[in-house]
């Protein structure tokens, strides 16, 4: 639904995502639901993640968001494991390469040149999951 | 117990709808600009005063992305420039599925420049593409010359980085060359145009700048 502001500019209906690891948690837990799904898994038991130091994700808050998301999926229970990559500089005077975290030091440790390149570390990546095969309680039910 | 390689962009659906938002753009011919700030900097300065020293002709529109209100895109509208309001609800950032409920109401008209101004946020707008063909960054002298340091995903992301209020940065003891040191250090590329939308001073650089990127035949070959 689209209201009308002073009659000359629209409103977009509001969305509820509140911090941005809401709906990062989100597209997380699709892709890994998606990709167990095609692999006909009956539990995702962990789910690896590659996050650059540079992309202002906060781990504490994803899995928190994750813990109530994937209530009543097959990511329940799930752990997230997440690999975080330091920033990568380089010194442009010396050559010098080394990690770096925000803020970022505006010297190079080794020569103190200003002179400085940021390479790494906005990685954003879901690498893996890691899936149980058979169903839980399936022993059981071929027993009855 | 299997481990099942996904190796997937966490963003790919966002990322997705924000290559159907270019294809939009790209299909009514208009450049769409990104614009991303913290509060306060300016952004809605900036587009206004680009806005009274655009090119006769040059069909502007604008989205806004506000937590909440319609303030900015009431200056805009009292400025007789097209304009949609999207409201996050308390979200801090804009994404491609919101930019791609606003197009409907604006490039049917025709539109050759869209600056789409996002929620006033260092952090997570860079993470979310839009579509946008270039991401502006705008800093002011006031938020002091540290923040390409403490934000460098940001300004890393940006593909252009307009630095506001330049008029009053002796007051706030603002050190141009280490901001300039700053956003090299993770964006060797962006051009950087130091302006204060209040004097008008250095605007005209970044216009000029503006059009030429709206005319620019190679504007599609910019990644999402």
């Amino acid at each position: 639904m689209h209201r009308r502001c002073m009659g000359r500019c629209c409103l977009v209906e509001p969305r509820n995502d509140f911090m941005h690891e809401l709906p990062v948690t989100q597209a997380i837990l699709d892709t890994a639901l998606s990709a167990a799904q095609q692999a006909g898994a009956a539990r995702i038991v962990a789910i690896d993640l590659v996050i650059g130091e540079l992309s202002g994700l906060v781990d504490d808050s994803v899995q928190f968001y994750f813990d109530i998301l994937s209530q009543g999926t097959l990511a329940q229970g799930a752990a997230l494991r997440f690999q975080r990559q330091p920033a990568r500089a380089r010194c442009l005077t010396c050559g010098h390469s080394y990690d770096a975290a925000p803020p970022l030091a505006p010297f190079c440790p080794a020569c103190g040149s200003v002179h400085l390149q940021v390479t790494g570390g906005r990685q954003f990546q879901l690498e893996s999951i890691e899936i149980d095969d058979h169903p839980t309680g399936s022993a059981e039910d071929s027993e009855r | 117990m299997t481990t099942l390689p996904v190796v997937q962009k966490i963003l790919s659906a966002n990322d997705a709808i924000a290559a159907e938002n270019r294809a939009a753009l790209d299909a009514a011919g208009a450049l769409g600009v990104n614009v991303m700030a913290s509060p306060g900097a300016g952004k809605t300065s900036l587009i206004l005063a680009t806005t009274q020293r655009l090119p006769a002709g040059l069909r502007l529109a604008v989205i806004e992305g506000d937590v909440a209100g319609s303030i900015d895109a009431d200056t805009m509208a009292a400025a007789g420039i097209p304009v949609v309001q999207i409201n996050t609800g308390g979200g801090c950032h804009l994404d491609a599925p919101m930019v791609r409920s606003a197009l409907p109401h604006l490039l049917p008209a025709g539109v050759d420049l869209l600056l789409i101004e996002n929620v006033g946020n260092l952090i997570c707008t860079a993470e979310f593409a839009l579509g946008a063909h270039v991401n502006l960054v705008v800093g002011s002298t006031p938020e002091g010359h540290d923040k390409p340091y403490k934000y460098p995903g940001m300004f890393a992301a940006a593909d252009v980085v307009v630095l506001n209020k330049a008029d009053v940065a002796a007051v706030f003891d603002f050190d141009l060359d280490a901001f300039q040191r700053g956003v090299r250090m993770v964006n060797p590329q962006a051009p950087i145009f130091v302006l204060s939308c209040r004097t008008g001073e250095g605007l005209e650089a970044w216009v000029d700048w503006l059009v030429a990127a709206c005319h620019a035949e190679g504007r599609r070959s910019i990644p999402v």
